[in-house]
């Protein structure tokens, strides 16, 4: 709540505006009965016309005071309302933006959404009301309770009375109806779910032809919600009828203690109007207020999940002082390879997730050199996708270190960090936009050249020259009406748009056929030459001419080195090619092509990875 | 359906609406959507009434009688005062009179209680029946619609109309139906009342509609355009932290947050100023109504005043008029946003109607089936006896199933006028496997759609053991197929449960047999409550390939004479590939089989390969026989293995 309500303080002064503005509509208003009394005992009861009009019309300038005191009221509560809401929304976008892939992971994407849409309107839409009605009500029901006990405190005890009850009424709602609202969303909830699968599994559904379990299925949620729907509609149906005879009662009430009053000459006629009117401002007030309480605990709740994400510390954060990369073309100066560009080195890396009992990859020792293609292969929760992006610092290592050009990652800003890598996440994540906007996420000022370029290396040219406006052509949010081959070869051209020194490549050729993934990668070879390529790869396909290969499992290096030595040596390697290739391909691979192959592998073959 | 996509409002922007009781202010203001056709959508909506009409009517005695004592009573309290102004001017005030009207009075208000929770009861009551049979109709209507229609319809959408409009509809009735009513007797009732006191002071007290109504229509008019900018600007705000922190890694990897937080703060800043004026305007409309109240009030004063002075009237009428006057400012919007409230009402209905009378499925077999929907609905749970019966009835026809499939000069397109297969004739014979391979959307799943009468062909005919398919019901024939989809789709509930999906009578025995054959069982006996481990509601307690080998068993417990199966395994790591490998070869035995083939072993044993590309079917034949002819699938061969 700390960091939400920081929002509100640089408000506070209009927030003490907007109570002028609406003491000064309050008092306006509870003038207003007062005026009614006078212009009744000495107006009427008196026959005093000219005193009616006198009256009459000063009535009609309180009146216009209350309006203007209202209007102004309203005027500043929106405003400032928007500017909070804004500033919230602003801030949480900035903070999730800054997020790391570990707190990613802790609030889930999902969530993250709910919180910056749905949480902040229930703020937002709170604090208008706030502004706007809760802070008149107790001001009106505390001017009211005083006016009234200014025109009679003999008549007090009946709008004691009033409130009585209705505090017992709204009692009874509270706790007979209240649960059941929670229990109504969870019913709701379950019946859309149902809904939401029926949807996805209308193949599945149909071909088992299990249609009237399904029918049946959402018939059980469906009678449940009825159930609930009827019972609390019907609890409800109580609640404002009572109110109003409350209400109407205490009139009736008012009106009878007033007459012994009145003829006792302790209350004037006039007076015991105006009372009535007070009498009904205070209740009014009183359920405004019941009504607050009712709505705050969601509203609360709603600024805590808010809270939660903007005093999330971040655990990636740029140091102090950043050292700079060596930049392109020129020679390093740090130990290394001479002339280093886009040297990826892991030394003995560890990584655990927080909270993690285990460690999701040890000592992880290799590099990766520029020119040439290191292949990451290994089961699911092998710590693949892991591995890769520790490079960019997407997490952090817990163990030893990861340094690119020689600089540990840590010890230089993220931007220029990533600046020289390309990624290709596994999932082809597109934005809305075009084509071509979408390509230029990779550099902002690459020409038509450049994206017509990296799109023939990506094998996309070939379906955006079919697509009416070509490289304009538009794309929806999510991507959802480009293909799931068409993603991932767009994302693969943006990240060739960059031109970056380091390419990697999280399982991004999974949703191509082999064709287009052999023509891909061929091409990218001959275009990224001199970059540092890591590919991480489901499929043995893709990796059999990388120059290096490592092999994962349960996050540790169990092989390192190319097909073939690997096929001699690494035991889960051999596991991975058997399940995937035929014995004729595996025999023309690992021997009767192994010389024609290990002339482009020859050059650059590593010594055996340790097991 | 891409381009569908495209014109959807961000998400966000028609986000299902909470229900709350009263609806607000914010919504009268909201442009209001129209139905295209209001007569007929109300005709049908009262078709659904009608069952009801009874209690409808009492509804409407009770709303009508509660709203009229409601507004006789100021009179009589009015009267009441009367005898306290009589009492001080004379001798003193008449108690018992004084005790006689205020106990009719509170008798009156009593009545009104009543009657107001009796039709408020009552109402509860028919409009959840009519919102389940709605409900219920769209949920049967679902399974009915041919699979055509989800191609151009989101799922989006489609919850959209179970959920917000429903919900639209859901208020008119429990609400703002009656409200409507009450609002309109209230009116017709305060005038006749205010009348009966003055004639000229209800035409001064009236003179101030028409300027009330000036100012709602001025300033809904006004803060309309607002209104519709905030929610628009609402959606984009929406749409952008969807989109953005979906694709968080991306941006980041691309150092791309500056400008994306700079294109946030740009939709959020319009947000902000369309916020804050639509909120301000609709703010505007009840200090002016308020003072426009007083102005009237003070009319009324006047006049009363003078009238009560040459003695016409009495203080207590005044006091009676003057609540009268206030009462009829809120009956009055109400009746102002009925119009509105109406097609809003009528636009929702109409989407759901649309859907409850879309086109279905021909199915002459579904006909003959009503007598048995209704003993199977309730018995599929359980297993009743007779069930059972019926159930083992069945599968021994299923069994008698050669699982012979011809297509006989078969021509299809998803669009009538764009065919994509081209007189395509091929038989698989019992116990074949037939492989179907191409390149990445060629589409390979049509054929298995069309076999399972998924889609209807455009001409020709697919013959399952030399009966067409359009001859037999769409459950007989489903029944003889089984299927394995790279879609792993599960629903809540137990891994039981998920498993004798494949078919509803299996007992527990054969469904823990199914998952042995599918090498699944002993996972499952790993798991916190084995069978009856709950797969929750993103099914992300089981890995995919766990998942794939649920769906196996469910096939393999299934036991259908034609198995259908892709082998796409995505993200699945090798040893459960693997083990998924074994699952459907074991599963392939003795059945006539079409599989999806991304795996040279399964091609190359397959007894006969269809090639696909751009929807057709290209080439066809054995391995060899392919590769000889040297076409497109000998290319698409030697590009897969040969450098």
């Amino acid at each position: 709540m700390r960091y939400i309500l920081s929002y509100y303080r640089n408000y506070i002064p209009f927030m003490f505006l907007i109570m002028a503005f609406l003491f000064g509509q309050a008092m306006c208003e509870l003038a207003l009965p007062g005026y009614m009394s006078d212009i009744i005992n000495n107006g009427i009861v008196k026959g005093d016309l000219a005193y009616v009009k006198g009256m009459g019309s000063i009535m009609i300038a309180v009146s216009a005071a209350a309006m203007i005191c209202a209007i102004g009221g309203v005027f500043f509560a929106s405003w400032s309302a928007a500017r909070i809401a804004r500033n919230i929304r602003s801030a949480l976008f900035r903070k999730v933006m800054a997020f790391s892939a570990a707190e990613m992971d802790r609030f889930q994407t999902a969530s993250l959404i709910t919180r910056s849409t749905n949480d902040i309107q229930m703020v937002q839409q709170t604090t208008i009301m706030f502004l706007r009605m809760a802070m008149f009500a107790p001001i009106m029901g505390i001017g009211a309770v005083y006016k009234a006990l200014h025109t009679s405190v003999s008549l007090s005890w009946t709008v004691g009375v009033a409130l009585g009850v209705i505090i017992c009424i709204m009692g009874i709602a509270f706790f007979a109806v209240l649960p059941k609202f929670k229990v109504l969303q969870s019913k709701l909830d379950r019946l859309n779910l149902i809904m939401k699968e029926r949807l996805a599994g209308i193949l599945v559904i149909r071909a088992f032809t299990t249609e009237r379990q399904e029918e049946h299925r959402f018939d059980e949620a469906n009678l449940d919600l009825t159930g609930i729907n009827i019972f609390i509609n019907r609890a409800m149906s109580f609640l404002m009828p009572s109110l109003m005879f409350v209400m109407n009662a205490i009139s009736v009430l008012i009106v009878w203690a007033g007459a012994h009053l009145i003829e006792a000459d302790k209350l004037l006629i006039g007076d015991m109007l105006a009372y009535l009117q007070y009498a009904m401002h205070v209740i009014m007030s009183f359920l405004f207020v019941t009504a607050m309480f009712i709505l705050l605990p969601r509203a609360i709740v709603s600024a805590q999940r808010i809270s939660e994400v903007l005093g999330t510390e971040l655990s990636i954060r740029d140091p102090d002082q950043p050292l700079q990369l060596p930049e392109t073309e020129e020679s390093s100066e740090q130990a290394g390879p001479a002339n280093a560009r886009g040297l990826v080195e892991f030394r003995h890396a560890g990584f655990a997730y927080p909270d993690a009992e285990n460690n999701a990859l040890t000592d992880i020792d290799f590099n990766a050199e520029p020119g040439q293609v290191t292949a990451i292969i290994g089961g699911t929760g092998s710590g693949k996708s892991t591995l890769i992006q520790l490079i960019p610092r997407f997490y952090d290592v817990t163990e030893g270190q990861v340094l690119v050009d020689g600089v540990d990652v840590r010890s230089v800003s993220q931007h220029d960090l990533r600046e020289k890598i390309g990624l290709v996440p596994q999932k082809g994540t597109l934005f809305s936009g075009t084509i071509a906007s979408n390509l230029r996420y990779g550099d902002e000022k690459a020409d038509e050249a450049d994206l017509v370029r990296a799109a023939e290396i990506a094998q996309a040219m070939e379906f955006i020259e079919k697509k009416e406006a070509g490289f304009e052509e538009p794309v929806a949010q999510g991507g959802t009406n480009v293909s799931g081959g068409q993603k991932q070869r767009l994302s693969i051209a943006r990240a060739l748009v960059k031109k970056p020194e380091i390419y990697i490549f999280d399982d991004s050729f999974s949703a191509l056929d082999f064709t287009t993934d052999k023509a891909l990668r061929a091409a990218l070879k001959k275009a990224a030459g001199g970059s540092t390529i890591i590919i991480v790869a489901q499929r043995i396909n893709t990796i059999l001419d990388a120059d290096q290969i490592i092999v994962l499992d349960e996050g540790r290096i169990v092989g390192k080195g190319n097909h073939r030595e690997l096929m001699a040596s690494c035991r889960v390697y051999q596991e991975i090619a058997r399940s995937q290739l035929s014995d004729e391909e595996l025999a023309r691979y690992g021997a009767g092509q192994s010389a024609g192959a290990s002339e482009s592998f020859g050059e650059r073959g590593r010594s055996d990875g340790r097991s | 359906m891409a381009d569908r996509d495209m014109k959807r409002p961000a998400p966000g922007a028609r986000g299902p609406r909470r229900r709350g009781h009263g609806g607000g202010r914010g919504a009268a203001m909201m442009p209001g959507e129209k139905a295209k056709d209001f007569k007929g959508t109300m005709k049908t909506l009262s078709v659904y009434l009608k069952p009801h009409a009874l209690k409808l009517v009492i509804v409407l005695v009770c709303a009508v009688a509660s709203t009229l004592f409601n507004i006789v009573s100021p009179a009589i309290l009015g009267l009441a005062t009367d005898k306290v102004v009589e009492g001080i001017r004379g001798s003193g005030v008449d108690y018992h009179a004084l005790l006689m009207i205020l106990g009719v009075l509170l008798a009156l208000y009593g009545l009104s209680l009543l009657f107001g929770v009796l039709q408020g009861w009552i109402m509860a009551g028919v409009s959840q029946k009519v919102i389940y049979t709605l409900r219920d109709e769209m949920s049967k209507k679902l399974n009915r619609l041919p699979l055509k229609y989800f191609d151009g319809t989101t799922h989006g959408e489609l919850q959209s109309r179970m959920v917000n409009d429903i919900e639209t509809v859901n208020q008119a009735l429990s609400t703002s139906l009656t409200q409507m009513i009450t609002s309109f007797v209230t009116l017709v009732g305060i005038l006749i009342m205010m009348i009966r006191i003055s004639f000229l002071m209800t035409l001064a007290a009236l003179l101030v509609i028409p300027a009330s109504m000036l100012v709602i229509r001025v300033v809904v008019a006004k803060s309309q355009g607002h209104f519709k900018r905030q929610q628009e600007y609402l959606g984009h705000v929406n749409g952008h932290v969807e989109e953005m922190y979906g694709g968080h890694d991306v941006i980041r990897a691309f150092n791309q947050e500056e400008m994306t937080i700079e294109q946030f703060e740009e939709f959020n800043d319009r947000l902000c100023e369309s916020g804050w004026k639509s909120q301000f305007l609709s703010g505007l409309m009840m200090p002016m109504t308020m003072f426009i109240g007083n102005l009237a009030f003070v009319m009324v004063c006047l006049l009363g005043g003078y009238f009560a002075i040459i003695g016409r009237i009495s203080i207590g009428d005044i006091q009676a008029f003057i609540q009268y006057v206030r009462s009829f400012n809120q009956p009055i919007t109400q009746v102002a946003n009925i119009v509105n409230l109406l097609q809003s009402t009528a636009a929702a209905a109409e989407r759901i109607f649309e859907l409850i009378e879309e086109e279905e499925e021909l199915d002459p077999a579904v006909d003959q089936e009503p007598a048995k929907a209704g003993p199977a609905q309730a018995g599929e749970a359980k297993t009743g006896p007779a069930q059972a019966e019926e159930a083992q009835a069945e599968n021994g026809a299923a069994h008698a199933v050669r699982g012979e499939v011809c297509f006989d000069h078969v021509s299809f397109g998803y669009e009538e006028d764009a065919p994509v297969i081209h007189d395509f004739s091929f038989t698989a014979y019992p116990g074949q496997s037939i492989a179907i391979v191409g390149p990445t959307g060629a589409g390979k799943t049509t054929i298995v759609k069309l076999m399972m009468r998924f889609y209807e062909l455009n001409s020709g005919r697919i013959l399952v053991d030399g009966k067409d398919i359009r001859e037999y019901s769409r459950q007989e024939l489903r029944q003889m197929f089984g299927m394995v989809l790279q879609d792993t789709w599960l629903h809540s509930g137990t891994v039981r449960e998920n498993i004798r999906y494949g078919r509803m009578d299996a007992s527990d025995r054969e469904v823990e047999n199914a998952a042995k054959a599918a090498h699944i069982d002993f996972f499952i006996r790993t798991q916190p409550k084995g069978y009856d481990l709950e797969i929750n509601e993103e099914a992300n307690n089981i890995s995919a390939g766990q998942k794939q080998l649920l769906t196996i068993a469910r096939a393999i417990l299934s036991d259908s004479p034609i198995m259908i199966l892709d082998e796409a395994t995505s993200s699945v790591d090798t040893r459960t590939e693997q083990q998924i490998q074994n699952a459907m070869d074991r599963l392939m035995k003795g059945r006539t089989s079409f599989v999806i083939a991304h795996r040279l072993s399964t091609i190359k044993g397959a007894d006969h390969i269809l090639v696909m590309d751009h929807g057709d079917i290209v080439e066809q034949g054995s391995h060899e026989e392919l590769l000889a002819r040297d076409g497109f699938y000998a290319k698409l061969y030697n590009s897969q293995f040969v450098e």
